[in-house]
């Protein structure tokens, strides 16, 4: 498998994990939260700050289809770290020295 | 395992956004040695991968469910300095775009998640490999063992965190042992989930996985067309 084809393969499965299979995700809380209200400290986390991003709590504001919603700030998710972590990533590697 | 805002005190936070950042300092400088043009995009990859994991949570029982969080399978696949990076990076767009832990408490989060997790499940995958057959073959096993000692791992710091520098007023030793109790359940998930990614990508492009370096391959004789070199 080439380099290209299999960092395509792997882009495409990390989308369709966030795009599409994220609904079918289990929405209890996840250890911790469950832990914080069951001994007791769960009502001492404050509301996130609201940063003006249109993707809070992985959904997509005017966006009303709960699955488009959820599916689209997925996506765009995978996309902005990918964008963010792949230019970081970019500019820290080894230049190949070339003569 | 994100923290939101509230749960610990300012001084707790501002220590953890110190670790944070001096983790990510050095990790910025050290992952220059993990990264080259054929893994620098490998390890963009892995960050987005680890980010889609992320919204997968599975259900773990009674109420409560788990997702991969990832710091063992960044550091087996990308090194543990890059992987320290993937999963901040990952951290930070939560934080900053799905409202997913709190913005204060991102030190907090990058401290567990992407310190703790990374480097505790990197170590116990170096451990493990040390002991088995010296394989390709073995590295899924180890990378596994790894997720599964690094997610109670990052639940026990957290809960140091809370002994010192929690808001409420709760008895830290239910705290420590319903942490631990249920992490180590999700991390049997995250064990099972880091095994099999880790155990594709050995399959397909050994090559391009960090932990499997300097490990003998299954020998298979290969031919290639003259004048084409296999990337």
């Amino acid at each position: 498998m080439t380099t290209r084809r299999f960092l395509l393969a792997g882009l495409l499965v990390a989308l369709l994990l966030a795009g599409f299979g994220s609904y079918y995700a289990s929405s209890h809380p996840d250890g911790l939260e469950y832990v914080a209200g069951e001994t007791g400290f769960g009502d001492t986390a404050k509301d996130p700050v609201d940063t003006g991003s249109p993707f809070a709590d992985y959904g997509t504001s005017g966006v009303d289809d709960e699955r488009l919603s959820g599916g689209i700030a997925g996506v765009a998710g995978v996309g902005l770290t990918l964008l963010i972590g792949g230019g970081l990533f970019w500019t820290l590697r080894r230049r190949e020295t070339r003569a | 395992m994100h923290v939101p805002d509230g749960f610990l005190d300012a001084p707790t936070s501002v220590a953890t956004g110190v670790v944070a950042a001096a983790g990510v300092g050095i990790a910025l400088r050290k992952a220059r040695a993990e990264l080259d043009d054929r893994t620098a995009p490998m390890a963009g990859l892995v960050a987005a991968f680890v980010f889609a994991g992320q919204m997968i949570n599975f259900p773990v029982g009674a109420g409560t469910s788990g997702h991969l969080l990832g710091g063992a399978l960044a550091a087996v696949l990308v090194g543990p300095w890059t992987g320290a990076l993937c999963i901040s990076v990952v951290l930070l767009v939560q934080a900053l775009f799905m409202a997913d832990g709190g913005l204060t408490a991102l030190g907090t989060n990058i401290t567990l998640m992407g310190l703790v997790g990374v480097f505790v499940g990197y170590a116990v995958f170096r451990l493990t490999l040390a002991v088995l057959p010296r394989k390709v073959g073995s590295v899924p096993a180890a990378a596994g063992l790894g997720a599964l000692v690094s997610v109670p791992a990052a639940a026990g710091v957290f809960t140091l965190l809370f002994a010192v520098g929690g808001t409420a007023d709760v008895a830290v030793d239910r705290v420590l042992a319903a942490m631990l109790g249920w992490h180590t359940v999700i991390g049997i998930g995250e064990a099972v989930v880091t095994g099999l990614v880790v155990s594709a990508v050995v399959a397909s492009r050994p090559d391009l996985v960090h932990g499997a370096r300097g490990l003998a391959r299954p020998t298979s004789l290969r031919t290639e067309p003259v004048g084409e070199v296999a990337a």
